[in-house]
């Protein structure tokens, strides 16, 4: 993976902008579980008061709760609110929010920034709350919990207006009195004291006649409006993430298969026998959409799963810290789950591919030895070996299904069973008065986000090794330099049209190889003249001729053009020099006019006129109706094995080189096609030095030189004649052709 | 041979890079209905195993669905007891009837991950069984068929079938199956169970679901286009990597590298715009739905609190029924992914459903004739045959073999000298005419009789990933070691078997390198020598075969045929002159026979081509093989 970051470089910018994005997106997430929570809480529970500061109050009421604070903060309380009787001209512009404003007379709350609410939000809840205990202790004496010692409200003889007793005591008296309501409800936490102030503030604004519906109504509309917003916000980052994403990763798969492909070009054909034609082109297609689709994954999963989790944590140890070890119990299970799940069947993962390979392979075979299949009646035996293959194969994949199947079952109990947890801990955490119902359920919210975050994450790790074998496929490519090279002075090859090729003490091994594959070849092939490599398969004749346009290097000796080393010239001016047959004439997708003008788009129509006469395709092009216009598909495959030859020998005489190699390019001709071309090549060629290889004898036969090639090393030079009479194997192989070992004898 | 041609799989859209998503390109079955039924019915005796499967799933996602709504009234304890404790009101909160709650939950949770576990398990257990009864299919079908059949079905077709699109119905059984029956039960349920909450909630969720179908197809049609334009150019690119790859040395060559790499960068700069507008466009798909479905969320918990305060609903409830609402959209994007997954399981069945309906091999005849040992006469009583039935290529042919005689076929590369082969073997029936071995039809032996009457030696050494051993014992598969030593002996491969480190032992794969055509062929020899047959059919064509393995397989081939009735698809001069009849092959006809002498005075196309081949240069003459 790392191999490749220097690709990314350019995507860097906006790789950045994406995970600044995923961050807000994750904070949007997580916020979004607070203000439903808020809904729920405040909107719903708490009849949308969220504060314990009364908007309104009667003075009576305030006077009460006046009793349990401070002087100072009595202060501190009445500074923030004006208090407006009956019949006043305030009171006019009130009456109809604060109905009760025509029997008495209520405090309105002046101020309501949030500075001053946060101060009087722990001063007017707790007095709230003692108040309405007292209150309720008033409405039901039964309830009151007899206390030891000091002060008991239960001491006070019935009838009493507790409040003007209250209110009579002496300051020493009433100080204890708040001393010890304090302690009581030190446990408590802001939060808390609201929840528990809203239920006699609710009632308060009953009293004053404040609609408390729409209180209600207005709060939840607001909470709603800002969730959305965030959800919102929370979609275009998703969007915004998207976009990047996706021009991230087809932006560096386009610029990868553009640096792989460039790459591939400049290989020689070690390097495309080192990777082979197919895996390059696996690596170029295939490989790089895998990696494309990675990286998908990487920028929305791999970045965002962590900053979801970490957030989630804590935000969730915010809402709840005592509570944090239900997410670490809930992740714990879900990573114990997926390890031992991946690791029973991971193994066997292993597996499945050969497996598949030898169901494959036994097909293959069945099917290509269909004949021999049926000749030796051996269909039960094809057919067991198969079964074999196949109850292999559904063995184990029926072993991995199943484990693999537990994964769901198991996550999903995971899930339930955390929120089962957190609601049981909750609760009595609710009971204890340490956090809310709300909080309870937020943090249920905030436990599956951290669950999901790490599944995401176990699931990346998992995916991303395999997807990681195609980046390091493709970086093996990319890391290859091709191991020919141009040397770094290059010499002219001598402007001339005769090109007198030398082949000095040649040798040649594959890399790798424990052999030489060519010995000590030594020929000269003059200008104007056919030389002809004959000998059977793996005799080494079409390496030889591959060594001319340095498809590959000599390991020993030297080829020489006109005196000048190819390897001391650029291969593009050797290549130049070179008219090219292939042994499998492939032809380009395009029209039989752009394939043969391959060598060079604008020559003229005459010399493409010509190339067709020589290599004897005119009369098969005018028979198409669309003549030089036809359509050639892929590879050529839509004109015979014939004419794409042709066709192939067409297009390496348009080019009018001073060197043609033939490799082996006359097998899908008739002899009388094969004749005729090689006369007219003959003819029009002129000066032309012509290297062909081939395994035909009756092609050999009009060469001036035959060399005649056999492991590796020459073991006849001379003309068909002669090595008739010296060469035992060119003598063989005439013979095996049918007729010729006739003349011989 | 009639050309193989393989029939236009490759139009068929591949699968974008999105995978199995709703906004991929999904291929489509022509019979939608009808192969469902068929897989239906393939599916037909794994029924009790369906109706468990199907029990479990909606169990388990009852049960499943059952609990937010027992949950909710959890959260309902907590809150009315904490409300009623700060009022003065009630008792606190009522720990024991929770805890009642939590356990019956407990229970719940785990009977229906049990419940999910067992419908998966013999889920797999289905979906394995028929994958491995298709495969199983299949591969009995390959042995019925005719080879008439392969003529037009080339091999990777047959083999992407066994594996590719086995594995598509396999996967689709194995993972869709379950899914789709959890997806509409939970649908159902869900809807149920938000219906016993409040049904005007109920209706502020459903309403929500058209504006995400709605949103779906919309981003669905335009990330389509932008799909299948993805695939066009990577096609393009494909094959212009393919093309310049395998044409590497004429690129090379021909000094084009620069004109390649600007045609690719052409191509690669559109596929990167498709690429990218595809992804970015199914990738909305999610938040756009995740908004929307915040939005009843919002509805839900409007109304939600207006209901609240009446009374007329529980918080838990409330919290019941806005987790039932989030569960809502997936089983619908679930059931909207099904209908994607169900065709292309459609596809891949009805393509192996197509094969296993193709005509068969004609029956063997009811009343054989029982043969014991053949003697090796044979007889060709005007026989017309054509590949094709429109185009008959051998007229008339007639020609009576006695036991022993050696028969040789000649003619130019693609004549058709194989041709004979396989309407003696009745790989292939004639049209007209018939063929008789010992003075019956062939069509009144069974086929395994009359092919055991045969060996075989063709050019293609075919061997199977095995030990040699089991290579050449498959001429004889009841043969003994001793008896394959001595075949292989015989066959004068056993000297050279003896040199491999593991001797009989060695196992023979597609790239084994030490082991040289040659040697194959030699192996394939041995085969016949342990089958000991009558007849024999031997293809001299040793083109890629070093001399001194030469020698070897033509002395094997010459003390094989001996007494045998030998056709030879011949090569060398000598089997040509030593044959008692010649069979002169062009254009898949046989347009002469006779001896070499009787030939060569006919001055005809035999003397033509024997001709042209030591004058090297004469007119209207085609090459001998």
């Amino acid at each position: 993976m790392t191999r490749l970051l220097k690709y990314m470089r350019p995507y860097a910018g906006i790789v950045l902008i994406s995970i600044v994005l995923l961050f807000f997106q994750a904070i949007a997430d997580l916020s979004l579980p607070t203000y439903t929570a808020d809904i729920v809480n405040v909107g719903i529970q708490q009849g949308g008061v969220d504060t314990a500061v009364p908007v309104a109050i009667r003075e009576t009421e305030m006077d009460k709760l006046l009793l349990f604070l401070t002087d100072e903060e009595s202060e501190q309380v009445l500074a923030n609110y004006t208090l407006v009787e009956p019949g006043t001209s305030d009171a006019d512009s009130y009456l109809e929010e604060y109905p009760v404003l025509g029997d008495e007379a209520i405090y309105v709350l002046a101020n309501d920034d949030s500075e001053t609410i946060d101060i009087l939000n722990p001063l007017m809840g707790k007095a709230f709350l003692i108040v309405s205990g007292i209150q309720q202790a008033i409405d039901d004496p039964e309830s009151i919990p007899e206390t030891e010692g000091g002060f008991s409200l239960a001491n006070i003889p019935e009838g009493v207006d507790l409040f003007a007793f209250l209110g009579n005591m002496p300051d020493a008296v009433l100080n204890q009195l708040r001393t010890q309501m304090d302690e009581g409800l030190a446990a408590l936490d802001d939060d808390m004291i609201i929840q528990s102030a809203a239920v006699p503030i609710q009632a308060e604004y009953t009293a004053i006649g404040i609609d408390t519906t729409s209180i209600q109504n207005n709060y939840i509309m607001r909470t709603a409006g800002i969730m959305l917003a965030i959800a919102l916000f929370s979609g275009l980052c998703t969007i915004g993430v998207g976009y990047y994403s996706a021009r991230t990763a087809a932006g560096a798969a386009r610029d990868l298969r553009k640096a792989l492909f460039e790459r591939v070009e400049s290989f020689s054909n070690y390097e495309f026998d080192k990777f082979s034609v197919s895996s390059l082109i696996t690596r170029t297609t295939n490989d790089i959409t895998q990696l494309q689709m990675l990286i998908v994954m990487v920028i929305r999963i791999v970045f965002f799963a962590p900053i979801l989790g970490i957030g989630g944590i804590i935000i969730a140890m915010r809402t709840a810290p005592s509570m944090w070890w239900t997410i670490a119990l809930a992740v714990a299970a879900l990573l114990i789950l997926i390890i031992t799940v991946f690791g029973i069947a991971l193994p066997k993962f292993r597996i499945i591919q050969d497996l598949i390979d030898r169901l494959n392979l036994v097909s293959r075979e069945n099917l290509s030895g269909m004949m021999v299949v049926r000749a030796f009646n051996t269909q039960d035996f094809e057919e067991k070996r198969f079964d074999k293959a196949n109850q292999d194969l559904t063995d184990t994949n029926l072993f991995i299904a199943r484990v693999v199947a537990a994964m769901m079952p198991g996550m999903m109990f995971i899930m339930n069973g955390a929120t089962l947890l957190v609601i049981w801990v909750g609760a009595h955490q609710v009971a204890q008065l340490t956090i809310q119902v709300g909080d309870m359920i937020a943090f249920m919210q905030y436990a599956l986000q951290v669950v999901m975050a790490f599944l995401m994450m176990s699931i990346m790790f998992i995916m991303i090794p395999r997807a990681a074998v195609s980046a390091d496929r493709i970086a093996d490519v990319l890391e290859t330099e091709s191991s020919i090279k141009d040397p770094n002075n290059p010499k002219n090859l001598p402007e001339n049209d005769r090109a007198r090729i030398e082949f000095r003490n040649v040798s040649f091994r594959y890399p790798g190889a424990e052999n030489d594959i060519l010995h000590d070849i030594t020929f000269t092939a003059e200008p104007g003249t056919t030389t002809a490599f004959i000998g059977s398969t793996g005799s080494g004749k079409s390496t030889v001729v591959n060594l001319v346009p340095r498809f590959y290097d000599v390991t020993g000796g030297a080829v020489l053009i006109n005196g000048v080393d190819i390897r001391d010239v650029t291969q593009h001016d050797l290549r130049e020099n070179v008219g090219y047959v292939p042994q499998q004439s492939l032809l380009f997708t395009g029209t039989i006019d752009s394939n043969l003008r391959y060598s060079d788009d604008n020559v003229a129509a005459d010399v493409v006129q010509e190339a067709i006469e020589i290599a004897q395709a005119e009369e098969f092009i005018s028979e198409k109706p669309e003549g030089l216009e036809t359509e050639i598909s892929q590879g050529g495959t839509n004109v015979s094995g014939g004419q794409r030859q042709r066709l192939a020998i067409a297009r390496a005489l348009v080019k009018r080189a001073p060197i043609y190699i033939f490799d082996d390019s006359f097998s899908a001709l008739d002899f009388k096609t094969d004749s005729a071309l090689r006369k007219a090549l003959k003819e029009k060629t002129g000066d032309s030095t012509i290297l062909l290889v081939t395994q035909r004898v009756s092609t050999v036969k009009t060469a001036e030189q035959i060399i005649v090639l056999d492991k590796g090393r020459i073991v006849g030079k001379g003309t068909h004649d002669e090595l008739m009479e010296t060469c035992s194997i060119y003598q063989e192989i005439a013979e095996s052709q049918l007729g010729i070992g006739d003349i011989a004898s | 041979m009639s050309e193989n041609k393989t029939r236009e799989r490759n139009n068929a859209p591949q699968r974008g890079p999105m995978g199995h998503g709703p906004a991929g390109v999904v291929e489509k079955a022509d019979d939608f209905r009808g192969t469902m039924s068929k897989l239906i019915e393939y599916l037909g005796q794994h029924r009790l195993s369906l109706v468990i499967v199907l029990i479990f799933a909606i169990a388990s996602t009852i049960f499943m669905i059952v609990g937010p709504k027992i949950l909710g009234q959890a959260t309902t304890l907590v809150f009315e007891g904490i409300i009623g404790e700060l009022r003065g009101t009630g008792e606190g909160i009522d720990f024991g009837a929770i805890q009642n709650i939590m356990l019956t939950l407990v229970v719940l949770y785990v009977i229906s991950s049990i419940f999910r576990y067992i419908q998966a398990h013999v889920m797999a257990g289905i979906a394995m069984e028929v994958t491995y009864r298709m495969r199983k299919e299949i591969a009995e079908k390959i042995n019925r068929l005719p080879l008439r059949y392969f003529d037009k079905t080339s091999q990777g077709e047959v083999l992407s079938r066994i594996t590719n699109d086995v594995d598509t119905v396999s996967q689709s059984l194995n993972q869709s199956l379950g899914q789709i029956v959890t997806s509409v039960t939970t649908l159902i349920g869900i809807l149920i169970m938000m219906l016993s909450i409040s049904w005007i909630m109920t209706l502020v969720s459903v309403i929500v679901i058209p504006v995400s179908v709605a949103i779906i197809i919309a981003v669905v049609q335009q990330s389509q286009k932008y799909f299948k334009e993805q695939q066009v150019f990577l096609g393009h690119i494909n094959g212009h990597v393919e093309e310049n790859y395998s044409g590497h040395n004429v690129v090379q060559a021909f000094n084009r590298e620069a004109e390649s790499i600007e045609k690719f960068n052409e191509y690669n700069d559109t596929l990167y715009t498709s690429a990218w507008m595809a992804q970015f466009l199914s990738g909305l798909m999610m938040p756009i739905m995740m908004f929307v479905g915040n939005i009843g969320f919002v509805l839900v918990s409007i109304i939600g609190s207006f209901l609240a305060i009446r009374g007329a609903i529980t918080v838990g409830d409330i919290q019941a029924f806005i987790q039932y609402s989030r569960q809502f959209n997936q089983p619908i994007m679930q059931i909207a992914n099904i209908s994607n997954v169900l065709q292309q399981t459609a596809a891949a069945a009805e393509r192996v459903f197509e094969f296993l309906a193709e005509e068969e091999e004609i029956p063997n005849t009811e009343s054989p004739v029982q043969v014991n040992s053949f003697k090796g006469h044979v007889e060709f009583k005007n026989v017309e045959f054509g590949y094709d039935a429109d185009k008959v290529i051998i007229h008339d042919f007639s020609v009576e073999i006695q036991p022993g005689q050696k028969i040789a076929i000649v003619g130019p590369t693609g004549a058709g000298k194989t041709t004979i082969v396989k309407l003696l073997m009745r790989f292939y029936d004639v049209s007209e005419g018939a063929i008789l071995v010992d003075g019956h039809e062939i069509q009144d032996f069974t086929r395994h009789d009359l092919r055991s009457a045969f060996g075989m030696v063709l050019q293609d050494a075919w061997l199977y990933n095995g030990t040699i051993m089991e290579n050449i014992r498959y001429g004889r598969l009841d043969a003994t070691d001793e008896e394959v030593i001595a075949a292989a002996k015989a066959a004068y491969v056993d000297h050279f078997v003896r040199t491999l480190p593991d001797g009989y032992d060695t196992v023979l794969t597609e790239d084994s390198t030490n082991i040289s055509q040659g040697q194959r062929q030699l192996m394939t020899i041995a085969r016949v020598i342990l089958a000991d047959p009558r007849l024999l059919i031997l293809d001299e064509a040793t083109s890629s075969v070093d001399t001194r393995t030469e020698v070897l397989i033509q002395r094997a081939m010459d003390r094989l045929m001996e007494n045998r009735t030998s056709f030879i698809i011949a090569h060398r001069l000598s089997t040509i002159r030593n044959a008692d009849r010649i069979l002169v092959m062009r254009d898949g006809d046989i347009v002469e026979q006779g001896s070499h002498n009787d030939l060569l005075a006919q001055d005809g196309f035999y003397a033509e081509l024997y001709n042209s081949q030591f004058e090297g240069e004469v007119p209207e003459a085609n090459q001998i093989a």
